[in-house]
This record gives structure tokens, sequence and C-alpha cells, in this order.
């Protein structure tokens, strides 16, 4: 039996979620077992959702301390729960939160545990009665690819969102909810939440349809005042390279690549950014790319869809007056 | 306050990442090494912390004798103890790193007192294994939160408040001291070390420890280079002339 963690979204399964359980769906039936879920909250939203995967079973974990996220409590839950149903191996999305619960599980148990998957499999010539999984993870947020081998009598896996087709199994007519209590000693080493504040709404970058972002061609903090025109022409919201939240030129959560946003929007126009891998993993899978650069080698105008040579500080304006100039 | 930095020996890579023939590893022969921008900030924060606070702040790593580098970079942002938990030059597993952390903190805090904190970047640059920060808290049974972007320590309340950005919002949690942090970019900015900093690292004294690896049961059998669709690049003109057809494309996806 395989388990896959689920949370609920506005409308039903998060898509992390989804995702997480097409895979355990296809795993499933390449191991000739079925699939159960756990959730932690929202039960009713998910419950709808989980049939359509051939979902026979859903386990709702039940606590006062649980009712609020908890890295400690819910990982202290999940682990019990494994102990009660012994499953060959559980699948959760490869959110901060699903990698964050997985290990809290993982370090409970006593259990290796895969992030950040691609795919999973059984390992071919795996011996029976301990079957091993073969699996893809990513590694440095995608830079590179390692082909991995995870044997444990219960597999911890996460899985990375848009992996795999959502291909729903055999739809089951009734999924049966179960409802699991943890015992949740008052242990001291707990973190608690003591504070939630809400996003504003807003153009935000990770969601924004255009992202007009400047590197280290745009020399300065003033250097962004025409980025920041740019973008709001087009509605688009701004954003950096690493060089530029180093020199103090733009705030750390204006940042897209590896230790900043991934972003995916309609349009990303790189002004001036070479296009290292840490700056690429996060912007790559825009739709499309104009880049703007004096170098017409640099990686980014290699890669991008449309490029401009030339410096930053000619081109910008001269989009930016050529915009103007049309919807005046 | 008495506070760790775990940090990891990583090869600084540039565009593209050359493979060692048999596929296992990097091949590092022509790449330097650095430690994940996480860890930079875990560094900075522990040093800002004891300048603040008072106390001692060590640096620790599990890697290779020639990983004293980081911990001498460590060192010279202001840590005044170095720890090397020495491997081979393999990359060891993440319950292997665990384990090997959390006998080398059971040594050191023998000696001397629990670290109020031991701060993890959230995912090493390379491996990414996003684990071995809760696998060293559970086994010390000391809370830990990842993903954190602010640290408040109020020793005398014998708590830190930990904070973390999500996509939908801003989270704040309290744990009890002794505690773990997994920390993120984004929560300093890193100063660069000082002359005088960097001779004190460089003279400074390293400890070691041999660790008892046992492998865990995540193994690695290979890496290679992820596919990439190649995109046709269409070049849309040279300097402020390149503006024309940069906006015809614009008004063509609907943009202006």
């Amino acid at each position: 039996m395989l388990v896959t963690l689920v949370e609920s979204a506005q409308e039903g399964l998060a898509a992390g979620s989804a995702n997480a359980l097409a895979h355990a769906r296809e795993l499933a039936d390449v191991l000739g077992t079925h699939v159960e879920a756990a959730t932690f909250a929202g039960a009713p939203e998910v419950r709808d959702g989980l049939a359509g995967y051939g979902v026979s079973r859903l386990h709702v974990v039940e606590h006062g301390e649980c009712v609020e996220y908890s890295p400690e409590c819910w990982g202290e839950a999940l682990a019990q729960l494994l102990d009660d149903t012994r499953p060959d191996g559980v699948l959760a999305a490869a959110t901060d939160r699903g990698n964050e619960v997985l290990a809290q599980a993982a370090a409970r148990i006593g259990l290796p545990l895969a992030t950040n998957c691609l795919n999973v499999a059984p390992a071919t010539g795996a011996a029976e009665g301990d079957p091993a999984w073969a699996l893809t993870r990513q590694r440095g947020g995608g830079v590179l690819l390692e082909d991995a081998e995870l044997s444990a009598p219960t597999k911890l896996v996460t899985v990375l969102a848009g992996t795999v087709e959502p291909s729903a199994g055999e739809a089951v007519p009734e999924v049966d909810v179960r409802t699991f209590v943890p015992q949740l000693d008052t242990d001291p080493a707990r973190s608690r939440i003591v504070d939630r504040t809400a996003r504003e709404a807003g153009v935000s970058l990770a969601t924004a349809a255009v992202v007009v972002s400047g590197g280290r061609g745009v020399g300065s903090a003033e250097g962004f005042d025409m980025i920041e025109e740019l973008a709001e022409l087009l509605g688009g919201a701004v954003g950096c390279s690493r060089v530029a939240t180093n020199d103090g030129w733009r705030p750390h959560s204006d940042q897209v690549g590896l230790t900043g946003t991934k972003i995916a929007p309609e349009l990303y126009i790189a002004c001036g950014i070479s296009g290292a891998t840490q700056h690429w993993v996060g912007c790559r899978d825009a739709r499309r790319i104009l880049a703007i650069n004096t170098d017409p080698q640099a990686p980014m105008m290699t890669r991008a869809t449309y490029a401009v040579t030339g410096d930053v500080h000619e081109v910008v304006p001269a989009i930016i007056a050529e915009i103007r100039r049309r919807t005046e | 306050m008495d506070v760790l930095v775990c940090v990891k020996r990583v090869p600084a890579t540039g565009g593209t990442i050359p493979l060692t023939a048999d596929g296992r590893d990097v091949d590092t022969r022509s790449l330097g090494f650095t430690i994940g921008p996480h860890e930079e900030c875990a560094v900075e924060e522990a040093a800002r912390i004891v300048e603040r606070f008072g106390g001692s702040a060590a640096v620790l790593t599990v890697g290779p004798p020639q990983a004293d580098e980081q911990l001498r970079y460590a060192m010279s942002i202001g840590l005044q103890q170095g720890v090397r938990v020495t491997t081979g030059e393999e990359e060891t597993d993440p319950e292997a790193t665990a384990a090997a952390i959390v006998d080398a903190v059971r040594t050191l805090e023998s000696e001397t007192r629990p670290f109020d904190l031991i701060l993890f970047g959230n995912e090493s640059a390379d491996a990414g294994n996003c684990q071995v920060g809760i696998r060293v808290a559970h086994a010390l049974a000391r809370p830990a939160v990842g993903g954190i972007k602010g640290i408040e320590p109020q020793p005398e309340h014998g708590t830190v408040r930990l904070r973390r950005e999500l996509p939908d919002g801003i989270e704040v949690y309290a744990a009890p001291l002794p505690a773990v942090a997994a920390v993120r970019e984004g929560l300093n900015l890193p100063r660069y070390p000082a002359v005088t900093g960097r001779l004190r690292a460089k003279r400074a004294h390293i400890r070691t420890i041999e660790p008892e690896l046992v492998p865990g049961g995540l193994r690695k059998v290979r890496l290679r280079p992820p596919a990439e669709a190649a995109r046709e690049t269409v070049v849309l003109g040279h300097g402020a002339a390149a503006a024309g057809p940069v906006v015809d494309m614009l008004a063509e996806l609907g943009m202006v």
C-alpha cells in the first residue's frame, strides 16, 4: 500500500498533492498495490478530489496540536500513522511543507528520505521482499539530475510539481474516511506558530504574467528606476539577479533564481543579466524570454526567445519611449 | 548565546557543470569551492548574534581536509572555533551526515555546554536533500524550523522567534532554546571578510573529529545534466534601434 500526503487548496486538492497522487497511482499500478491518502486538515475539500485518483481510504489526522501547522507535531503524527498502517511508501509534494513534514517523520522513524524527485519506479533487479526504488532527484534546483536508489521498509519520497500528467485511475465509488488520533505528549522541544500574516494582494513576482528583471548591467539602485517604469507599463513585476541583491540595489524578495523566487511568467525580460546557472534555474520556465545584454554570447542571450544586443541604459529607455509613443 | 553553524564544501559552478567520466560526481579539477548562499547567511547571522548578545560562535563541516578552506572563510567573518568532521572526497548521504554531526555536537557540548542555536542552510547548494538539520535536531531532542529568514533570540526568556516566508504569507514561530533553524538567503546581507579576519582565520587551529560513518538508505547512483529544449533565438536588433521590433513583439503578445 502507498500513502500520499495531501493538502487542500482553495478549491479542493492542492496542485502539488494532485501531482503526488498521480505519481502514487502510476507506481501502485506497477507494484500491484493500492493508494491511500492522509491529510491534516480540510478533509471535506480533499475527499471529493480523491476518488478520481482511485484512492480508497483517507486518513484524517485529528489532534488539537495539529490544527495549526507545526513541523514537529505533524511529523510526529505522520510517523505514528505510518507505524500504524505500515505502507510500502509515502509520497508528498516537494513543497517547503512537504519536504519538512517528511523529513520530520523520517528522522523520527529512522528512515531515509528522497526529496525533490522527478520520477519514482521499482528498481530493476531488486530483490524480492526488499524491493528498492529507483528514482531521479533534482540537485541544485535542477542544475543536475541524480539517479538514486532508495532502500527502506517504508520509502519516503517527495515529488516535484508538474512532473507527471494527472492521469486519473479507476474511480472508486466511495472514499472511506478514517480518523487517526496521534498520541502527542507535551514535548517541550517543539516550535509553535505565534503569528501568520497573509501576503498582500497585487502583482507578485511569483505569479506575474510579465517580469522585468535587472542584473549587473543595470549598474546601481537608481538604474532600477527604468526597470520599474517598464514593468509598470507592462503591468508586470520587477525582479533582479543575485548580484543586484548582494550589492544592495534591490531587496532579496525581488530576487529570481535558485535562492530567490522561481517564476514561470508569459514573458520574462532580462536586462543586463548574464544568465548564470543560479539565475537560469529560477527563470527557465518562462514561456518567452527577451534578453538585453551587451554580450551576445552571454548564456541568457543564447537561451532566450528574443535577444537585443546593447547597453540596457540605451535599450530600455528606447523601449519605454516607443511604448509611450504608440499608446498616447 | 552560543551558536554553531554547519556548512558544506560544494563546487562553485558556473554555466555548465563538468561531470567525471563515470558520471558519479562533478569533475572538480577546474572548479573552485564555496559554501552555498543560504549557509553564507547562516555564518553572518551567527557572527551578528554573538556581536549582539555575547557568547561564542563555531563552524562545523563534514568533509575532506580541503574543507578547512570553507571553515576558514567562516572564521574570517568572526566565528571563533572551526571543527572538521573528516570524511573522504565522496559525498556522504543525508542520514550518515546527520549522524556524524550529532556525534560531533555531543562531543563538543560534553566539554562545555549546549549550543543555544544550531544553524543550517535550508538545503545544501549541491545535493539539496533538505533534511540534515531536521535529523540533527530530532536526535538532539531540539525543535527545528526550516525556511527561516528572520531570527530574533530572546535569551532572557530562553526562546527564539523564527520567521519564514511562504508563497501566501509570513509565519512566525516561537521555539524554546536550545533550538535548530535551517535558514535561507535573504536572512541578512553577508559581509565581506576583513583582511584582519582573514589573517586570523589563516592561522587558526582547526579541530578534527573522526566520525563513524554508517551509510543510510538513499544511495546516489550517478549524476547527469538535465535535457534542455533548445530555443531558437530571434535577434530583434542592436541598441536603441531595437525598440521598434521589441514593441512590435510586445504588441503581438497583447502586452501593450
